[in-house]
């Protein structure tokens, strides 16, 4: 057991001593490759259901999306209520050009990616477009801008349409009408479905990494800073406004990532989708999982994602148990007065206690055999 | 010039009616305020405040509750704009700077309630100090954790423990800022002030809830500051025995206004400077 324990620790620290990859960050990528390898090994052996194929995606678009919101709601610790507009600019844009391109770029590995950039690039630049005059004030102005801002997206896509439609002779000689674009409130309609779970997986991967790193150098120590006393940070030479615009234009970024997958996995979707409760339900995994907390994020998404389905037999009461459940996990995870209890169920202190447990019998064998 | 037979350096008379220590005098100096002046309304906070402090003088600010020195110190680093005046450091105005900008010019400061990152730990707290003293750390390097990552934060770290054992901290430095013991708190805060490479180091009652011993404790790190980095001090302290031990210039003010500055014993003397503190002889 010790043996082990020294390998593995020689282990840890060979990998971590280049400051490549923290410990922590570690974690959370075997967390990662774990969910990978089971989900591969249960959709080859039949276990998943059509139903929870079709959410693998979705499920790691919400995973970017719930980790890029926390880089600014729980390290940068501002509120941001417009999350799925960011989405949706994401999503319009790059289906949009994907859409155009179809004919020109047949190849899936040349359109995706740079449908990745301009759906990336686009909702970047709106977000400092946003950014550059809100995060100059102090106190909750953010949300209240992002909130609009989410609205407005929505507002706008209804009223636009982009028709990008073809008409294609049949075999037979009769002409027929592809309804392709953006048609206002009915839509985007027949985006060529490029994202896969595996591309979906490769880009939660990157985002999770992007982030960590972001948060484990000194950019990340300024933003922390920033949230935990502006003032002090401000007179550590710390320049606010940037660090604050650069944070949530990457936010920003990623939640436009996390729109091309949506948009190359649903093919149609409306405008009416990329509401407030959208932004909403993004932010309740942030929170759920743990401001601060990458790894908590991705969990809080899987879990807050795959419940609803798994709950659709008791489809009378599955918002009634979805919601209990939300508020006991809420209790458990910050009710003060259930301390206590978090400490007996925590995972660590299980540990901790069972080593002393072993630590204090190996003393007492010792100590025995001396005696004898 | 005669060197001064005393221990205490002679001031000699700058045309700005203000003093600076002899040892200074050929250099320019690092810290200039003219008529400096701030209304908070109706309210004279400060007003008229004229200081020079010398290249590697230390200096203290005093003045009875409510003088104004802490609204000083928020002029000197931008936090508050002047309503009148200006300030020169190290020969440019701060005017129109922010309060990150003053910092990279040269100002740091620490607070008279500790203003610390409680959340982060003892060696995070003073490598956010060393923020703009890691160019080789971009923002590639820092989303990526390549490209000379490794040298940049291993470089920072390494300055970071430098500093601290400057205090004896180095054993503190994983334990979490919030935690530790209030002394080691605000010896925190300066090692944080002092990673940003300051020319002026403002302190802002250092000794605030210290025991003597620590206080002497104190007031030896202020001299090994200043001998070890060659810059000026400036702080604010009601503990006497401090201000008049190590400070060579002293800047009395009441009411916003300069009633006295000199050496600390021409201070000690000054009628203007007793009856502020203690009242008007009847």
């Amino acid at each position: 057991m010790a043996k082990f324990k020294n390998i593995y620790n020689n282990c840890m620290n060979k990998i971590t001593s280049s400051g490549v990859v923290t410990r922590k960050d570690l974690w959370t990528y075997a967390m990662l490759a774990v969910i990978f390898v089971a989900v591969l090994v249960s959709d080859s052996l039949g276990l998943l259901t059509r139903q929870l194929t079709s959410l693998l995606v979705p499920v790691c678009c919400y995973i970017i999306l719930a980790v890029s919101l926390n880089l600014t709601v729980g390290f940068l610790g501002e509120l941001a209520l417009g999350h799925a507009g960011f989405l949706a600019i994401g999503a319009y844009t790059s289906t949009l050009f994907s859409i155009a391109v179809q004919d020109t770029i047949t190849s899936v590995w040349v359109r995706f990616p740079l449908a990745l950039i301009i759906g990336g690039v686009s909702a970047g630049i709106f977000g400092l477009i946003i950014g550059l005059p809100v995060l100059r004030l102090r106190g909750d102005y953010l949300a209240i801008v992002t909130l609009a801002f989410g609205e407005i997206i929505k507002t706008v896509a209804t009223n636009i349409t982009v028709d990008l439609s073809k008409t294609t002779t049949t075999s037979s000689g009769a002409e027929k009408v592809v309804e392709q674009g953006l048609f206002g409130s009915a839509g985007l309609k027949n985006a060529p479905q490029d994202s896969t779970f595996i591309v979906a997986f490769i880009l939660v991967v990157i985002t999770v990494a992007i982030i960590s790193n972001l948060v484990n150098s000194k950019y990340g120590r300024a933003i922390t800073a920033m949230r935990d006393n502006r003032i002090a940070a401000e007179a550590c030479g710390i320049n606010i406004t940037y660090h604050k615009i650069l944070t949530f234009v990457i936010s920003a970024f990623f939640a436009g990532i996390a729109g091309v997958l949506y948009g190359h996995n649903y093919t149609i979707f409306k405008p009416s989708t990329f509401d407030y409760n959208m932004s909403i339900e993004i932010l309740v995994i942030v929170v759920l999982g743990g401001m601060g907390s990458i790894r908590g994020s991705i969990i809080a998404a899987i879990v807050l994602r795959v419940l609803p389905e798994l709950l659709r037999e008791f489809s009378d009461y599955r918002m009634l148990a979805y919601s209990i459940l939300l508020i006991l996990l809420m209790l458990i995870n910050s009710a003060p007065g259930l301390a206590g209890l978090r400490a007996k169920l925590s995972i660590k202190n299980a540990y901790l206690s069972i080593k002393n447990k072993v630590m204090k019998r190996k003393t007492a064998e010792n100590g025995g055999e001396t005696h004898e | 010039m005669n060197k001064s037979p005393n221990k205490k350096p002679k001031l000699v008379p700058y045309p700005s009616n203000s003093f600076v220590t002899e040892r200074d005098l050929d250099k320019p100096p690092v810290l200039e305020t003219v008529h400096l002046g701030i209304d908070f309304g109706g309210l004279n906070a400060v007003d008229d405040f004229s200081i020079l402090v010398g290249r590697t003088e230390i200096s203290g600010l005093i003045g009875p509750n409510g003088a104004g020195k802490t609204t000083v110190f928020n002029l000197l680093t931008n936090v508050y704009q002047p309503t009148r005046g200006n300030i020169m450091l190290d020969g440019y105005s701060t005017a129109g700077k922010t309060v990150a900008q003053v910092n990279k010019m040269g100002i740091a400061r620490t607070f008279q309630n500790i203003r610390l990152f409680s959340n982060m730990s003892v060696i995070e707290n003073v490598m956010v100090g060393l923020h703009n003293r890691m160019p080789g750390e971009s923002l590639l390097s820092s989303i990526t954790h390549l490209f000379g990552f490794s040298k940049a934060e291993k470089e920072a770290r390494e300055m970071a423990i430098d500093l601290l054992s400057f205090f004896n901290m180095q054993d503190l430095a994983s334990a979490n800022a919030g935690s530790l013991p209030y002394g080691a708190q605000r010896r925190l805060e300066i090692v944080r002030a002092l990673a940003t490479n300051p020319k002026i180091l403002l302190l802002d009652e250092p000794a605030a809830g210290m025991n003597p011993s620590e206080t002497h404790e104190l007031m030896e790190n202020i001299l090994r500051i200043r001998d070890t980095y060659n810059i000026a001090i400036m702080l604010i302290e009601h503990d006497m025995n401090l201000v008049m031990n190590i400070c060579e210039g002293i800047c009395v003010l009441d009411h916003g206004k300069v009633i006295a500055k000199g050496t600390p014993d021409d201070i000690r003397n000054d009628p203007k400077v007793i009856e502020a503190y203690l009242g008007k002889k009847r």
